[in-house]
C-alpha cells in the first residue's frame, strides 16, 4: 500500500536541547494511527513538526518527514500554506477556544475557504451545509449562525472536525481532541471521526493519553515516552500483547470498567 | 454510627430576571459514614462541583440543610466555621493552581496552623512529616508551585489537606488533570491515608471505572437531580435509570 505521510529518524529540539529523539512511522491513506504518552512525552510536538507549529524556537534538527514527494520541515511558508489545511487538516483540543469568538461558525468557514481559493458566501455556505449533512449534523443552519460560545463543548468540537473537512485533506491531525469533553460526549466526537475516514477515506494522527479512545478507534499505535518510541504496531498487538515495559505499565494504570 | 456528612434536600437555584429560576442542585440527599468514600459521578452542568461548594460553605444553600459530625453548619458564618474546616477540607482539580504562585509550598501548606496560632517549629515538622507520608521529600517545603510536576502538586495539596486532621476530605476532580500512571499513585496513596486515619472521602469524579475501582458507594447526578445510587458493581452492572444506562454504555 502506498504510504501518504513518512517519518524517517525525525529529532525536534527546543533552543538546541533534543525532546524527540528519532521517531519514525508511515501512515497509509486511510490508517488511524494512535500517538500515545504521558504529557511532556512529545506527541503533540511530532504532528506539529509536520504543521510547521513548533514555533521560533523548535526545529527539526534530524531526519525528514515526507508528504507527497516533499520533505515538509525544508518547505518555505509559502509552501507550508498551500498543505497546511487543504492536504492536512487539524483539530485542537478545543475547537471551541481555536476559533474566533466575535465570528460566527459561518463567517469563519468563508474565512477558511476563501484562504485556499476564491468563494462567495453562497457557494461556500452551500459546501458546508453539504458537509454538515454528511457528518449528520441535525440542524446545520443552527451551527452556521452560532458564535462559538453558544455551541456546547461537543458540538464546537464537531463543527472544528466539520471546518477541518472543509478542503478535504488527505490526512487529518487531531491534538487530544476528545480530552476536554464528558464521556458520553466523547464518543460522539470519536464516531465523527470514524465517520469522516469512512465517508473521504481521510488518513488520521490522533494524539491522546487517553486509551479507551485510541482502542475505539486507532488501527496502529506509536507509544512515546519522554521523546523516544517505546512501541509502535498494529493496534490489537500492542494494546492485547504489549512488548515494551513502559507500555505495560501505562496499560496497567488505566482504570478499567468491569461490566 | 452517626454519619460524618449527612446532606438533606440541599438545592442551590440561580434565577435570572424573566426567566424561570435553574436548579444547579435540585433537592439532593445523602450521608457520608466516618471512613466511607462516597463517588459523585455525572456529566459537566449535572451540578457535582456546587454540591462540594455548597457542602464547603463557598456558596449558600437555597434549601435544605449541611450537618458534620451531628452539627448544621448550614447557616453558620465566618468564625463560626473555623472549627468546620478543621474537620472538611478540600481537594482541587488544578493542584498548581490551588496554591499562590508567589508563595512557596510549604507556606500553603502550614497556613491552616499559622492560622491557629500553632508555632513555626512545630507546624513546619508537621507539614514534614504529611508530605513524606504522601511519598514527598520534606525539602518540597521550600518549592514553589512551578518548580513542582502536576503529580507532586497534588500530593502537596492532600498534604494541606490532612494538616489539620480533618475527618472528611472531598476531591473535586482531584485526579483528572493528571497522567493515568501519577493518577494511579494518588489513588494508590489516598487508599493508605484512608485506611491510616480512618478518613471519609466524598470523590468527585467522571470516570466511572475510577470510581468503580475506588468508592464504597456511588450517587448519579444528572440535571442537578440524583438519578441513582448504590454500590458502584450495581450501578455499573444493573443500572437503572436511562441516564446512567447511557454513561455506562459511553465508556470505551
Amino acid at each position: 500500500m502506498s504510504v501518504l505521510l513518512d517519518y524517517q529518524h525525525v529529532e525536534i529540539s527546543f533552543n538546541g536541547n533534543a525532546v524527540v529523539h528519532d521517531v519514525s512511522f508511515q501512515l497509509h491513506p486511510g490508517e488511524i494511527l494512535g500517538l500515545v504518552g504521558e504529557s511532556g512525552s512529545g506527541k503533540s510536538t511530532l504532528i506539529k513538526a509536520a504543521m510547521g507549529l513548533l514555533g521560533e524556537s523548535g526545529m527539526v534538527t534530524r531526519g525528514d518527514i515526507w508528504f507527497e514527494g516533499k520533505n515538509l520541515p525544508d518547505l518555505p511558508e509559502k509552501e507550508m500554506r498551500k498543505i497546511c489545511g487543504e492536504k492536512i487538516g487539524m483539530i485542537f483540543q478545543d475547537c471551541g477556544a481555536s476559533m474566533s469568538p466575535i465570528r460566527t461558525i459561518g463567517e469563519q468557514i468563508v474565512e477558511s475557504l476563501s484562504a485556499h481559493h476564491k468563494v462567495d458566501v453562497h457557494e461556500a455556505k452551500a459546501t458546508a451545509m453539504e458537509l454538515f449533512d454528511k457528518l449528520r449534523f441535525k440542524d446545520g443552519e443552527r451551527v452556521w449562525n452560532s458564535y462559538p460560545f453558544e455551541l456546547s463543548g461537543g458540538m464546537n468540537q464537531r463543527a472544528g472536525i466539520a471546518i477541518a473537512m472543509l478542503m478535504n485533506p488527505a490526512i487529518l491531525m487531531a491534538d487530544e481532541p476528545t480530552s476536554a469533553l464528558d464521556v458520553a460526549v466523547q464518543r460522539q466526537v470519536v464516531e465523527e471521526m470514524l465517520n469522516v475516514r469512512d465517508v473521504f477515506g481521510t488518513a488520521i494522527i490522533i494524539v491522546t493519553h487517553d486509551i479507551g479512545v485510541v482502542s475505539a478507534m486507532a488501527d496502529s499505535i506509536l507509544v512515546l515516552q519522554n521523546g523516544n518510541v517505546m512501541e509502535y504496531g498494529k493496534a490489537k498487538d500492542v494494546l492485547e500483547n504489549p512488548q515494551n515495559d513502559y507500555t505495560r505499565k501505562l496499560l496497567s494504570a488505566v482504570p478499567r470498567l468491569r461490566r | 454510627m452517626e454519619p460524618i456528612l449527612r446532606v438533606t434536600d440541599l438545592s442551590k437555584s440561580f434565577s435570572r430576571a424573566g426567566k424561570n429560576e435553574f436548579f444547579a442542585v435540585d433537592h439532593v440527599s445523602f450521608d457520608v459514614m466516618p471512613g466511607e468514600i462516597l463517588g459523585i459521578v455525572g456529566e459537566s452542568g449535572s451540578g457535582k462541583s456546587t454540591i462540594a461548594k455548597l457542602i464547603t460553605r463557598q456558596i449558600d444553600a437555597t434549601t435544605g440543610t449541611i450537618e458534620i459530625d451531628g452539627q448544621d453548619i448550614t447557616k453558620l458564618t465566618g468564625r463560626q466555621l473555623i472549627p468546620v474546616y478543621a474537620k472538611i477540607q478540600m481537594v482541587f482539580q488544578t493542584p498548581t493552581g490551588s496554591f499562590d504562585p508567589r508563595r512557596t509550598l510549604g507556606d500553603g501548606i502550614c497556613e491552616s496552623l499559622r492560622n491557629k496560632g500553632v508555632s513555626k517549629a512545630e507546624r513546619e515538622a508537621k507539614a514534614r512529616g504529611l508530605l513524606e507520608q504522601c511519598g514527598l521529600p520534606g525539602e518540597f517545603l521550600e518549592r514553589y508551585p512551578h518548580q513542582v510536576s502536576g503529580g507532586q502538586c497534588q500530593r502537596a495539596a492532600i498534604a494541606r489537606a490532612l494538616m489539620c486532621d480533618p475527618r472528611i476530605l472531598i476531591f473535586d476532580e482531584a485526579t483528572s488533570a493528571l497522567d493515568v500512571t501519577v493518577q494511579k499513585q494518588i489513588i494508590e496513596l489516598l487508599q493508605q491515608l484512608q485506611k491510616e486515619k480512618n478518613l471519609a472521602y466524598l470523590f468527585i469524579c467522571h470516570n466511572l471505572a475510577l470510581v468503580q475501582q475506588f468508592c464504597d458507594k456511588v450517587i448519579v447526578l444528572y440535571d442537578g437531580k440524583i438519578v441513582e445510587r448504590g454500590l458502584p458493581d450495581e450501578v455499573i452492572l444493573h443500572p437503572q435509570s436511562d441516564y446512567a444506562r447511557r454513561l455506562v454504555e459511553a465508556i470505551f
